[in-house]
């Protein structure tokens, strides 16, 4: 029962790093209907420069803020150079073009930085300490605690802000937004730069627990995909507690269910993201698609 | 006949001009080449089937590689097992990854392009590790070796009368595959001309107006399912044969993508699309990881990192600019610029003779 509740916390804490990246692809999906297959390459990104600025001496908690203010002016700049000029294209074209991006991301990755694995330093402690009978390492409590802090600063300023109301609004209703005076494409731009700050958290998170390569990513945003599809794709709230509960599944799945194991943990994930999308299309939190003819 | 062929149109002809051009290409490069091309035509084959689901019907797939990873394991385990000729499992692989991809359909019908390709996304992220579990069945991470097989008699007969030179066996696995693209591309001009082509696009258009005019909405989006899949799996059969093994790391996200540029930089929804774009995505990475150890002036490190990273950036780039430039692929830029040069010549004739040119859009 010990060991269950462990794999419960640990779990918690791995699906705050999927709940902070499939935050990430609810924030690009709001603002524009898109499902961005480049973020946790994004996030591998930032997460490289979090590293270059560690290893320079930099302290980790200097270095986490300014590397959050590096990826939201690049997630900025994607928007402008890239997502820009076709932002009224199919949804076939623009998930075309940011899987390109995700491949130019990983190849400027691996030439800028190699394809050596490096482990990347922890900020927190590697000792545990005992809640009620139940041993939680300091890593967990720290993701924990990090991720909370971010999801709801995300929080305050969508719904307390006014940016964060334009913001809304832009994605809500174009049209009505620029007759009012919003700057639309910006606000498309702004919520790039913000989905990419909040991936760029997930990155930082996870390259402790896994070895930082160019591919770190790639099944981790398999895992977010999930938790965004499990909480409905459009629903901030929704990726969190999507989040969440792949992070306790996947962990339990791999302890609990004969034959998983490590490797198959991914294909839970493609279970889970099937499942969903054949019983419950629109997820937990998410509102039904009604189609207009 | 003769009057036939003389009033061909001039397309017509170009197909027998590639045709005889790709009959006799191998005769004079090198075995090594030769299996190059023909992985690149096998390349051509699963990307015409992409072309199919994607270009015609409207339904955009990333987990391609899972079939072409199904298609080569089928035939690589029924030779093993049962120790049948090879080439005899290349048709079962295709119905197989074809009844696979049909019934993959059913489901892929509830949901939207977005939600269809991040599931396929996730399944070909997965397929490798999928792979790998079953050992006894698979070979495990190890997989499979393929024995590839020499030429018979009849084929190498006929290559020596012509060329004077024995045939190898990787010219023997590049006239198979190469029949294969030839019957597989007829058949797929042949259906798409047709009114099973004709519904596909008219779903990808509007699949409200397609059903309001009678169109079969479901039947033909599992039926292209099925189709791109069964291509696929003749794709992945070659695929094995070509490399001479199967294992799980042939299979990874890369080998979707590279169908996904391939389509994409080809020009979806053609015929001739698929084989310009299977050149281009087979050679580019090839080209692009050779080009940096040729630099004499470079480092030595920055060259090993630049052949790792060249190809997936010069992909990436390459894609990004295509879709925003030039989405209808290099098709669509040949089309463009015959249209043009043939307006432009079309309207230096009129003004001799005083008549208007017609408006292209209403021939």
């Amino acid at each position: 029962m010990q060991e269950f509740f462990q794999l419960v916390v640990s779990g918690i804490a791995t699906g705050g790093i999927f709940a902070s990246l499939a935050l990430a692809l609810v924030l690009i999906y709001n603002a524009m209907g898109l499902v961005n297959f480049a973020q946790g390459e994004m996030a591998m990104f930032a997460t490289f420069v979090a590293y270059e600025l560690i290893i320079r001496g930099v302290s980790f908690w200097i270095a986490f803020p300014v590397t959050l203010v590096l990826a939201f002016g690049g997630g900025i700049a994607i928007q402008r150079i890239v997502i820009r000029p076709v932002e009224r294209a199919p949804v076939l074209t623009l998930v075309i073009i940011t899987l390109g991006l995700a491949t130019t991301i990983n190849g400027l990755a691996g030439f800028l930085f190699g394809y050596v694995p490096a482990s990347f330093p922890s900020p927190f402690s590697v000792r545990t300490i005992d809640v009620l009978g139940v041993y939680v390492g300091y890593q967990d409590l720290g993701v924990i605690a990090v991720t909370a802090v971010v999801l709801l600063a995300v929080y305050l300023l969508l719904e307390h802000t006014t940016v964060g109301l334009t913001l809304r609004a832009a994605a809500f209703h174009p049209e009505a937004s620029r007759l009012l005076g919003v700057h639309v494409s910006w606000m498309l731009a702004l919520g790039w730069g913000l989905a990419s700050a909040v991936g760029a958290v997930s990155g930082i998170l996870v390259a402790p627990v896994l070895l930082l390569d160019p591919d770190m990513m790639q099944s981790i945003i398999i895992y977010a995909f999930a938790a965004a599809v499990l909480g409905g794709i459009e629903s901030p709230l929704g990726a969190v507690v999507g989040g969440l509960v792949v992070g306790v599944t996947i962990n339990l799945a791999g302890a609990y269910i004969p034959h998983v194991g490590g490797d198959l943990q991914l294909a839970v994930g493609l279970a889970i993201i099937i499942a969903v999308l054949i019983l419950k299309p629109n997820g937990l939190f998410g509102r039904a698609a009604v189609r207009r003819v | 006949m003769i009057e036939r062929l003389r009033t061909a149109p001039p397309r017509y002809w170009l197909v027998g001009l590639v045709v005889l051009f790709f009959l006799g290409f191998p005769t004079v490069i090198s075995s090594f080449l030769a299996s190059e091309w023909s992985q690149a035509l096998v390349l051509a084959i699963a990307i015409m089937g992409l072309n199919i689901l994607v270009g015609y019907s409207g339904q955009l797939s990333l987990g391609h590689g899972a079939f072409i990873a199904l298609g080569a394991y089928t035939s690589a385990i029924i030779v093993h097992h049962f120790k049948v000729d090879y080439l005899l499992t290349i048709p079962i692989a295709g119905i197989l990854t074809g009844v696979v991809g049909f019934l993959f359909g059913v489901p892929a019908l509830r949901l939207s392009a977005l939600y269809l390709a991040l599931a396929t996304f996730a399944l070909a992220v997965v397929t490798p590790s999928l792979i790998k579990r079953p050992t006894e069945l698979t070979g495990g991470v190890q997989g499979i070796l393929i024995a590839q097989p020499d030429p018979p008699q009849f084929a190498s007969n006929v290559y020596s009368t012509i060329t004077g030179s024995a045939m190898t066996s990787e010219q023997w696995i590049y006239y198979v595959t190469l029949f294969c693209a030839l019957l597989l591309f007829w058949l797929a001009w042949n259906l798409l001309r047709h009114r099973p082509g004709r519904a596909m696009r008219a779903i990808r258009d509007s699949e409200v107006a397609a059903a309001a005019s009678g169109v079969n909405i479901a039947g033909y989006k599992t039926l292209a399912f099925g189709i791109s899949a069964f291509y696929a799996g003749v794709a992945g059969s070659l695929f094995g044969l070509g490399i001479g093994f199967v294992s799980p790391d042939a299979f990874p996200v890369g080998l979707s993508i590279q169908l996904l540029v391939g389509t994409v930089i080809g020009g979806l929804a053609s015929i001739p699309g698929p084989l310009l774009g299977a050149i281009f995505a087979y050679f580019l990475p090839i080209y692009a990881s050779q080009w940096a150890p040729n630099q004499t002036w470079l480092p030595a490190q920055i060259t090993a990192t630049v052949k790792n990273a060249g190809p997936a950036v010069s992909y990436g780039v390459i894609l990004i600019l295509v879709m925003i430039f030039a989405p209808n692929g290099i098709v669509g830029l040949v089309t463009r610029g015959y249209g043009a040069l043939s307006r432009r010549l079309r309207g230096a004739g009129d003004r001799e003779t005083g008549h208007v040119p017609p408006d292209p859009q209403t021939v």
